[in-house]
């Protein structure tokens, strides 16, 4: 099992490689909206990206509740395990 | 029991010409957001749309098609009169009956061709793309025309802010002949009905003419409706596969492409499928949607005549094309520029 760190790393890779944020910005406590400027198609990119690269199934009615980078590593988590 | 003749075909078939007709009327993002509450800045890195065109009342389906197909068959070098069908891909011509292929045929003076529409949206141009290969190399057809036309700002809720900035209007024709090398490559093709709700028209046109079916009592015009979100995904993704199966199919490799030319839905949808198909860096990719918005059927054609009028591209390379839309639908196959 990757620690929580290690899915906060590479979910801010993707982040960084989608979106053009600073992988460093990307912490648990920030919201991919309000604080990382992440728009909605780049989230559908994000969501899609971190399936393939976590091997997990984030459904639609999933995908938007995860408001920040803590939801969304909570949520592969969970999935993952 | 009697044995039938068939009729030879040709070995293979190729593009020979493709024209374009863009409406007058270039609409900014600035006019767009007249209705709507959005910016140009918000429409541009949603969409990576700058202007589009819409038509004007005389700039019917049908004189946009004609326009585009006498420049298709100029380019092609091909009289209306060799031309023996014609297809015509739309789902914004109005009038139920009769197809607007026979007029066009006749009017262009292809007196006598096969005339038909198909309702593919989106995907139009690629489906009759891959028709008009299958009918030349069985020998029911020599020169085909095929047409993408659209006037969708008819069908646009102008208030939508999740649509209005997208759907525009115009026409993109090509003219297909038989070759004895292969010009267009073997389609993949399909369809998803299960997700026929994300893309559709609001209501059908007995319901709209019915105003017991509104809380005004009024009729109302239907208008298409997207759910953008779960469409961005299928069209960046599961195209992004059927494309790759496309190429396979043609046995062209990644490194063997030099045009990406997709329907032009929307500039995020083009960039992440570039990026899904691990496209070389130095693959032209169309962008025609920046300045002509989403023409659904009419997208591909007028994407590969600017491409082509540019010189950015030139005669014999090998570009994929692939539509997808309203449906769910999609068709995709590598060509060869003509």
């Amino acid at each position: 099992m990757p620690t929580t760190e290690e899915v906060r790393s590479d979910l801010a890779e993707i982040v960084n490689e989608v979106a053009g944020v600073p992988a460093d910005d990307v912490q648990l406590d920030k919201s991919f909206a309000d604080d990382l400027d992440v728009d909605s198609l780049s989230m559908v990119e994000i969501i899609y990206a971190a399936e393939e690269k976590f091997g997990v199934s984030i459904p639609d009615e999933e995908a938007k509740n995860l408001k920040t980078v803590g939801d969304a590593v909570a949520y592969i988590e969970r999935a993952a395990s | 029991m009697s044995t039938l003749t068939l009729r030879p075909g040709a070995p293979a078939s190729a593009i020979l010409g493709v024209g374009g007709y863009r409406p007058r009327r270039v609409v900014t993002n600035a006019e767009i957001c007249e209705l709507i509450d959005s910016s140009d800045e918000w429409i541009r890195t949603r969409s990576g749309i700058t202007e589009r065109r819409w038509a004007s009342e005389d700039e019917t389906v049908k004189m946009m098609s004609i326009e585009a197909a006498r420049k298709a068959l100029g380019r092609a070098g091909i009289e209306p009169g060799q031309i023996d069908t014609v297809i015509v891909a739309t789902v914004t011509h109005l009038h139920q009956t009769p197809a607007i292929a026979t007029t066009i045929a006749s009017e262009l003076g292809a007196t006598g061709a096969a005339a038909f529409d198909i309702s593919a949206a989106c995907a139009g141009f690629c489906y009759a793309t891959a028709m008009a290969d299958s009918f030349i190399r069985s020998g029911s057809s020599t020169y085909v025309l095929i047409v993408g036309v659209e006037r969708l700002s008819d069908m646009t809720d102008k208030t939508d802010r999740s649509t209005a900035f997208i759907f525009a209007d115009g026409a993109g024709a090509a003219v297909i002949g038989p070759s004895d090398t292969p010009g267009i490559g073997p389609v993949v093709w399909g369809s998803d009905g299960d997700q026929s709700h994300l893309i559709e028209q609001t209501q059908p046109w007995d319901k709209a003419m019915d105003g017991d079916n509104f809380p005004d009592g009024e009729p109302h015009w239907p208008m298409l409706r997207m759910e953008g979100n779960p469409v961005f995904k299928w069209a960046s993704y599961t195209m992004a596969k059927t494309a790759a199966e496309a190429m396979d199919a043609a046995g062209v490799r990644p490194e063997d492409l030099d045009v990406f030319a997709p329907h032009q839905a929307n500039m995020r949808i083009t960039d992440a499928m570039f990026r899904a198909l691990k496209l070389p860096s130095d693959v032209v990719v169309a962008r025609d949607i920046a300045r002509q918005g989403n023409t659904s059927a009419a997208s591909i054609p007028l994407a590969l005549e600017a491409l082509i009028e540019s010189g950015e591209v030139h005669s014999g390379q090998t570009c994929l094309i692939i539509g997808f839309g309203a449906g769910l639908v999609f068709a995709g196959q590598v060509i060869l520029i003509p």
